[in-house]
């Protein structure tokens, strides 16, 4: 797939996403376009998964830590074969196994998540696992900027480079926005670098929406042999829908008839601007 | 008689549960390689010094980081290890709890949660080393099995049972040593109460530690009042043996039960649940801690103070049956 196909389908990815959450009337806007193009990528350039095997042992693992951005998730997995997008018309419904965090209930998904804090120990013991195992597969998280105040986060990357795990990437979705308001405010985490490389982390920063920088950030292996690297996306919080866009009131905020109609518009119209 | 020196005509005094543990945890690591042991900086009160120095790529340090410790032993179940998370009973389900709800019993990963040095373990510590509260939290967590074996015949099944069970288990460990309860015993199962004492007059039902006080009470009973207890190690808190107790508590007698644990939410709490729900009106009572500022001390003292002991048992006995 060409950056150009890419870029149309981050757009085509958002369009979705907003559907499920006006149908489902609920769920979390602004985290899961921001989160897009990284999802994008992921699935369609660097994990090595396949929707007809989704248990090989030879896989990497993908474990979504900041599970609210769910709907982002959902529509890249099903636009990627792991299960059919009309399920998704279920989100959120009673009884329906899509709900508004990842669960494992799901063709391709490797964990519950949805609390905060949990995706990186999970990961570290995956990684543990694989070189223990010898084996060669890369496991992979996606963390929101708000969570890394919970102080599991700094526990796992403690651990994740006290054991050289090189086969662990944690990509870290920094639109710098979280519920309440901008993380500098709530509760300042900057500067985020500094702190993973005293951790003993290898960091590279990348424009989050940029699906090229993206690409060569996850797939050239890890940043430093004999540490777990953090790529940081910078993003843009409701990214692709103007009044969306660093708005935190789209938190998890449900757009009405109108808005939703505007913002499928300027989605459509920005595929023309795609170079 | 003290807790800790039985008659040798009583009983055969076996090792503390929590050797047997680590001894079995070696026998199963010799032939399978994915046996690993997970510590936050206990693995000497864990007992695993030998496990780590035998096995040392089948044990991974986490330091003093419980959550990380449970969210890493999730991590390495997915992946197909037998991962045995082992930390004080007080910090591993207090500390832990919610990557214990989440990434062990939610997930469905296979960890083993080996809560060391439980209940009043480290009486003398405070009570930021008791752990009262795992029974009523972790029953409180589906898809989890809460086990505290009360003997060393018991632990080493219980070990063996939770390596080969693809299912999330937490076993709960004392310091003290333990008598064998019923040598005569050869099959164990989570969820199956084991009798060790047969008799006609009260049934007393312990778990973990408890259960060898509940035993020598039964024992005064006999000898000095000719009161035939029966006494049940009910290892397994959850799930609840409940059709064992629905045939103990058949004849009416009175049930008494015993636990290194508040009254809230344990042992006790759970038979009267299962009692007052299905027609029982047993005279009934729960031995344990009470809702209060624990008393500080060894774990006997604690249990002397609190009549989890072999007078308090009986005597609590003697006043059901009006003696």
């Amino acid at each position: 797939m060409t950056d150009h196909q890419l870029k149309l389908k981050s757009i085509e990815l958002r369009k979705k996403v907003l559907k499920y959450i006006y149908n489902a009337k609920a769920g979390h806007t602004g985290g899961s376009l921001s989160s897009t193009d990284i999802l994008n990528v992921l699935f369609n350039r660097v994990l090595n998964v396949d929707p007809e095997n989704p248990k090989d042992p030879n896989r990497d693992r993908y474990i979504q830590s900041k599970g609210h951005c769910v709907e982002a998730l959902f529509a890249t997995m099903a636009d990627r074969g792991f299960f059919p997008e009309s399920d998704l018309d279920t989100l959120c419904k009673y009884q329906s196994h899509y709900i508004g965090h990842p669960t494992k209930k799901i063709n391709g998904v490797e964990q519950n998540t949805g609390g905060l804090g949990h995706g990186l120990p999970i990961c570290v013991g995956e990684a543990l696992a694989a070189k223990m195992d010898e084996k060669s597969h890369r496991v992979y998280t996606m963390l929101g900027d708000g969570e890394l105040a919970e102080g599991s986060n700094w526990e796992a990357a403690l651990a994740g480079a006290h054991y050289k795990l090189d086969n662990l990437y944690a990509i870290l979705d920094y639109n710098k926005q979280q519920i309440t308001g901008d993380n500098k405010d709530v509760m300042n985490t900057a500067p985020v670098r500094d702190k993973f490389e005293a951790f003993g982390w290898a960091v590279k920063e990348v424009d989050g929406h940029d699906v090229a920088a993206l690409t060569e950030a996850l797939n050239t292996g890890p940043l430093e042999a004999g540490k777990p690297s953090l790529i940081i996306a910078h993003t843009i919080k409701g990214k692709g829908v103007s009044f969306m866009e660093r708005n935190i009131k789209w938190h998890h905020g449900v757009p009405s008839p109108e808005q939703f109609e505007q913002a499928q518009m300027e989605l459509t119209k920005s595929m023309d601007l795609v170079n | 008689m003290e807790l800790d020196k039985i008659e040798e005509k009583d009983l055969q005094m076996g090792n503390a549960n929590l050797i047997v543990f680590s001894e079995t945890l070696q026998e199963l690591a010799d032939t399978d390689r994915d046996i690993v042991a997970v510590t936050s900086d206990s693995r000497g009160s864990g007992k695993l010094v030998p496990f780590g120095q035998k096995f040392p790529k089948q044990i991974v340090e986490i330091g003093i980081a419980e959550q990380n410790l449970v969210g890493v032993a999730a991590g390495l179940a997915s992946a197909g290890k037998k991962a045995f998370a082992v930390s004080p009973g007080c910090f591993l389900s207090a500390r832990a709890l919610e990557q214990i709800k989440n990434d062990v019993a939610y997930s469905d990963n296979p960890v083993t949660l080996v809560g060391i040095s439980s209940g009043v373990s480290y009486g003398a510590l405070g009570s930021t080393h008791h752990s009262i509260h795992d029974f009523a939290v972790l029953r409180a967590i589906n898809n989890l099995i809460v086990c505290a074996p009360a003997d060393n015949f018991e632990t080493e099944h219980a070990v063996r049972k939770a390596a080969e069970l693809d299912k999330p288990v937490y076993l709960r460990f004392g310091k003290k040593n333990m008598p064998f309860l019923n040598p005569e015993d050869t099959s164990f199962e989570f969820g199956k109460g084991r009798v060790v004492r047969q008799g006609s007059d009260l049934t007393i039902i312990g778990t973990g530690e408890t259960v060898y006080p509940a035993w020598q009470a039964a024992k005064l009973l006999e000898d000095r009042h000719g009161i035939k207890a029966t006494v049940v190690s009910m290892h397994t808190i959850k799930p609840l043996d409940t059709e064992l107790i629905g045939q103990l508590a058949a004849n009416g007698n009175p049930i008494i039960t015993v636990e290194e644990h508040m009254v809230n939410g344990g042992l006790g709490e759970a038979c009267a649940s299962f009692l007052l729900q299905n027609g029982f009106h047993n005279p009934f009572k729960i031995i344990g801690i009470p809702d209060e500022y624990t008393v500080t001390g060894s774990q006997v003292e604690i249990f002397n103070h609190y009549g989890i002991s072999q007078q308090g048992i009986a005597d609590q006995a003697l006043k059901m049956l009006n003696i």
